[in-house]
Order: C-alpha cells, then sequence, then structure tokens
C-alpha cells in the first residue's frame, strides 16, 4: 500500500464525505472507498486522469481548480483533499478558504522548497533549485507558487486558518529525528490538517 | 453481403402493441398504441444486462446494423452500438425504442385514431418525456426487464434518461446524459418556435391536415430543418466544413445556391422532409419546451433529484452552444448536491451539438471505460 495514501486515510474519518482535488487517477479515493467506507468526488481537468477515474469506478468531475470552487454549496463535504496541488494554483490563498467553505476540515500537502538541498542551490549555485521533489525547470513547471513549511504557516496564522495536525515527511512518506527536530530543513512533504477557526 | 465484424448486422424491427389505456400527462387518452423497437444482443439469464438508448428529435428506433441488405447507411448510432464497440452487444441486450408521437413506426400523429378512423394528423395528443419515459417502462415490462443496467441518451435522448431516473429510481442503474440539459433555455425555446412557425406557415400545411389534401409541407419542414441544423453545428465547424466555398467557383455565374453551406441546407431540407412527419417535429419540439422536471419541485433540481438511485455519466462537448457545458454542469452540480454518484467530463470537439452522434475519439473512450465498469459489477 503507497504510503502517502495511507498517511492521508489516517486523518480521515470512516464514512467520511470527501472532495478530492486534483485527484489524479483517483488511487485515493478508491483506497478510502475500500479501506474507510469514504465517498465523495475527485476533481481533475487531465483527460487521461479521467478516463482512469472512471475505469476505476470513482466519481470523477472534470473541473479546472482555477476556476474556484462556487459550484460546490458551503458545508457539503467532511473533508477537502489537495494533496501536492496547491503549488499550481492561481490563487492559493482563496482556494484554500473556499475548501473551508465547503468542507469542515482539509488536507493539504504541498513540496517544501524550505529543504536543505533547495536552500543550498540557491546560495551555492544561485539557481533555482531543481531537486527530486521539483523537478522542473523554472520556465517550464506547472508549480507556479512554491513555499517553504513556515511560509504556509505564517498564511494560516495570518488568514485565521487553524492547523489541527501536521505530518512532516521525506520522499518516501517517512519521519525521522533530522525532520523532526529541523522540519523545515529536512522535510520534503507535510500533511496539513486543517479546519476553519475557531 | 458482409457485414463488419464489428457490426450488428442485419435487424428486425419489432411492433408491440398495448391494449391498455396510457393516461398521458395531459390527462388525454391512448386507448390502443403501439411501439416501434429494436434489439441488439443477447439478454442474460438474470435478466440484468439490458440498456436503453433513447433518441434525440429526429432519431428513431434503428439504431444499429442494417434493415436490408442493400441499406446504403446502417442505424444513426452504429458507430457506438456493436460487438466491442463502447455500448458492446457482446454484453448487453440492447433496446432501442421509438417514442410516441414519432413517425417511424411508434403510434404517433400519421397513426390511425381508432375512435375516428382517421389520421390523427394535429390532433394526436400531446406528449411529454414523461409519457415517453412511461410507455418506455410500459415496454421493458413486456420484454421481462425489470432494471437496465443504463440508460442512454443524447440531447432529448438524455433528456427521456434523466426523467428515466426520477420516476423510476430503482429500474435504473446508470443514467448516462449526453449533451443534456435539465430544461430548455429562452433561447432553445424561441428556435424552436421559429421552426413551428416555418412549418404551419407553409400553405401545403393546412393547418395539419395535409395528408387530407394530399399535399406534404416541404417547405415549411425544410427550413425548420435548416434553422434545427444550424444550431447543432458551430461556427468552427462550418467553416471548416463550407467555408465560402462557391459551387461554381465563379461568383458571375452566381445563380441562387451559389454557396456550399447554402446548397448543403438545401439538400438537408429535402431529404428531411420526405422523412419526416411535420405534425411530429412539432409534436417533438413541444416536448422539448415543456420539459422541466425541477417544475413539480419548486424549480428546485437538488430536490428533484432526491429520489433519483442510479449513477450517472455526464457528458458534453466544448462547441456545443445548443445545450452547452454550462447546461451538463447544472444537472452535475444539483447531483452533487443531492449526493449522487456522477462522473461528468466534457469534450474537446469542433462539431457543436452534433458531436454527440460523431465517434469521437475521446468521447467514444470515456464512453466505453465506463460501459465495460458496469459490466465489470454486472458480471462480478
Amino acid at each position: 500500500m503507497r504510503r502517502d495514501l495511507e498517511i492521508a486515510a489516517n486523518f480521515i474519518n470512516p464514512d467520511a464525505r470527501v472532495l478530492d482535488l486534483g485527484c489524479g487517477s483517483g488511487e485515493l479515493l478508491q483506497y478510502l472507498g475500500h479501506s474507510k467506507n469514504v465517498t465523495g468526488y475527485g476533481i481533475e481537468k487531465d483527460h487521461e486522469e479521467i478516463t482512469a477515474c472512471i475505469s476505476k469506478g470513482v466519481n470523477v468531475i472534470e473541473h479546472d481548480l482555477d476556476e474556484g470552487l462556487d459550484r460546490f454549496p458551503k458545508d457539503s463535504f467532511d473533508m477537502v483533499l489537495l494533496t501536492e496541488t496547491l503549488q499550481a494554483i492561481q490563487a492559493p490563498h482563496k482556494l484554500l478558504h473556499q475548501m473551508l467553505d465547503i468542507g469542515i476540515e482539509c488536507i493539504v500537502t504541498f513540496p517544501n522548497f524550505g529543504h536543505w538541498a533547495c536552500r543550498l542551490q540557491l546560495v551555492s549555485q544561485g539557481k533555482m533549485p531543481i531537486a527530486k521533489h521539483l523537478p522542473h525547470n523554472w520556465f517550464d513547471t506547472p508549480n507556479i507558487h512554491l513555499c517553504t513549511f513556515l511560509d504556509f504557516e505564517e498564511l494560516c496564522s495570518n488568514d485565521g486558518i487553524r492547523i489541527i495536525e501536521r505530518f512532516v515527511a521525506d520522499r518516501d512518506y517517512n519521519d525521522g529525528p533530522l525532520i523532526k527536530r529541523w522540519p523545515n530543513l529536512f522535510g520534503k512533504t507535510a500533511f496539513y490538517r486543517l479546519g476553519r477557526a475557531l | 453481403m458482409i457485414y463488419p465484424d464489428d457490426s450488428v448486422g442485419l435487424v428486425k424491427p419489432q411492433l408491440h402493441q398495448f391494449n391498455d389505456d396510457l393516461v398521458l400527462s395531459s390527462g388525454q387518452i391512448l386507448s390502443e398504441w403501439h411501439l416501434a423497437y429494436e434489439t441488439y444482443g443477447v439478454l442474460n439469464k438474470s435478466r440484468s444486462n439490458a440498456v436503453l438508448i433513447c433518441h434525440a428529435l429526429s432519431g428513431h428506433h434503428h439504431a444499429a446494423g442494417y434493415h436490408t441488405e442493400t441499406d446504403a447507411k446502417p442505424g444513426w448510432w452504429d458507430t457506438a452500438i456493436g460487438p466491442g464497440k463502447p455500448i458492446d452487444t457482446n454484453h448487453f441486450f440492447v433496446i432501442s425504442v421509438n417514442n410516441l408521437g414519432g413517425c417511424h413506426g411508434s403510434t404517433g400523429p400519421t397513426s390511425i385514431n381508432p375512435e375516428t378512423k382517421e389520421i390523427y394528423g394535429p390532433n394526436f395528443p400531446a406528449v411529454t418525456v414523461k409519457d415517453w419515459v412511461r410507455s418506455q417502462a410500459l415496454l421493458a415490462d413486456h420484454l421481462g426487464i425489470d432494471k437496465f443496467s443504463a440508460i442512454i441518451g443524447g440531447s432529448l435522448g438524455g433528456m427521456q434518461a434523466l426523467q428515466w431516473t426520477i420516476d423510476y429510481p430503482i429500474r435504473v442503474e446508470h443514467a448516462v446524459l449526453i449533451a443534456c440539459t435539465p430544461k430548455l433555455s429562452a433561447q432553445n425555446i424561441a428556435f424552436n418556435e421559429i421552426a413551428r412557425l416555418a412549418i404551419s406557415s407553409d400553405p401545403n400545411f393546412r393547418a395539419g391536415n395535409y395528408h387530407k389534401y394530399g399535399v406534404n409541407p416541404d417547405q415549411g419542414l425544410g427550413i425548420a430543418r435548416m434553422l434545427g441544423h444550424v444550431t447543432y453545428l458551430s461556427d468552427d465547424a462550418m467553416r471548416d466544413k463550407f467555408g465560402r466555398e462557391l459551387k461554381s467557383g465563379d461568383l458571375n455565374q452566381a445563380r441562387d445556391v451559389e454557396f456550399q453551406v447554402e446548397s448543403y441546407l438545401h439538400y438537408q431540407a429535402e431529404s428531411f422532409s420526405k422523412r419526416f412527419d411535420a405534425n411530429s417535429y412539432i409534436l417533438i419540439t413541444k416536448v422539448l419546451d415543456y420539459f422541466d422536471p425541477a417544475r413539480e419541485f419548486n424549480d428546485e433540481l437538488i430536490s428533484c433529484l432526491k429520489t433519483a438511485r442510479s449513477k450517472f455519466l455526464v457528458v458534453s462537448f466544448t462547441t456545443d452552444w445548443r445545450f452547452s457545458p454550462k447546461r451538463s454542469k447544472e444537472i452535475v452540480d444539483a447531483l452533487i448536491a443531492a449526493n449522487k454518484q456522477v462522473v461528468s467530463t466534457t469534450i474537446e470537439s469542433p462539431h457543436g451539438h452534433d458531436s454527440f452522434l460523431l465517434p469521437i475519439d475521446r468521447y467514444f473512450q470515456v464512453l466505453q471505460t465506463y460501459m465495460s465498469q458496469i459490466y465489470r459489477d454486472l458480471i462480478k
């Protein structure tokens, strides 16, 4: 079983109604359906991924996240998921608020631009970092809004978004003593469980 | 004649006579009525693999295969129905029905009214999508089909599939709504009204009694078809297909019909007026106009879909401006709000509303994948 799916699943209650933004081939939804009786929909714009979802029997809705989430009613989901997609969104802060409008809670994951390898490349070579978790050239990347864990947490704090839980991990989705001690330096990705301000 | 391996081959239309009264939504009663239909593939032992195909405005029951060895063309959706095709007749028992009020075999304006012993003509009672769905359900009863594996339709056909999920929730496992809308827009109705006026103002129409005078409102029906046809295509599709090509290639030789697009529309008009009944056309455009299942639910589509138990596939086409992707989105959003299972996608196509009849690669891939998934669940 894929470790990232397992981690995300740990954040989700059984029987929850979820919306998976940028659901890809629908693996997570399929897994959540089987393992936790979770229902809901995947949102995807890539046509091949949509077909992959259909072949899995996953409910997929073609929709471009940059058009926002107005089409979904307020409070209509228990959990809204956004895995490894936040950095590719036109207005990530607006999307986060919309996610917390339509869902009671959210799970957000994204690659950490504050990882030491990124910092090192920028400092030593003076060039935009290319790493395993950020493989694109600057001119040809879908990742238009990269940030570090600190940046993200600052946005949450300023915008009244409550961080309920956080799991920071390496590329294989494991944590370790270094990551625990210096997450923003050694973590490559993080799973945030977010809620509305109390 | 040898048919391609993926053709259902020679098919024979069938007729079922119903002797029980059918009370229509209008309150009027059809006492003797019949439906023309075709079937392809084999019904399995558990009678669970039936698929119903609902046709659009100018369609009929002949959806696939050939009636005679000399037929120039197969049924209207032959590209989608057959062995190994998206609606695979190796897997499914496919039923295609001509709707009441049509003019291709089922009871309609060209039939004899048993009370007057005369052709119904303009006096054929108004029917609705709801009536059609009821008549189809009665045919399903006759064929011993309790539940359809899928009910599939494009355009007006999609509206029937949608109505099925509302009226007979437990009889539809999957509904496939293609280039559909929850109700017509004012613009849609406007086009239909112009079409109807074109027909009724043809001097040969004689208030719908043309058959009594041995004439046919060819001109009016032709204009209605031309108008309809333009709304089925897109600006780009017409530009690509015809551009400003001249028939003679020389403006100095200009005749009445000079542009290719004119000639094409004239051809469409002529062939349509030969194969379609004017009263039927008026009747069916009215069916379109009045379709609005949410009306009985305080105009709330979400409440209207609450009782549905089907899973839905909703497909639209980028350049369809008759029932645009936005209209499909209304259905999808209501289904999501009503907590229904739904898959939806928009297909890139330059061909406008007509796309739903064309074998577009991605469209057929989606349909095939979805139908295969239904079949996998069926044999589980």
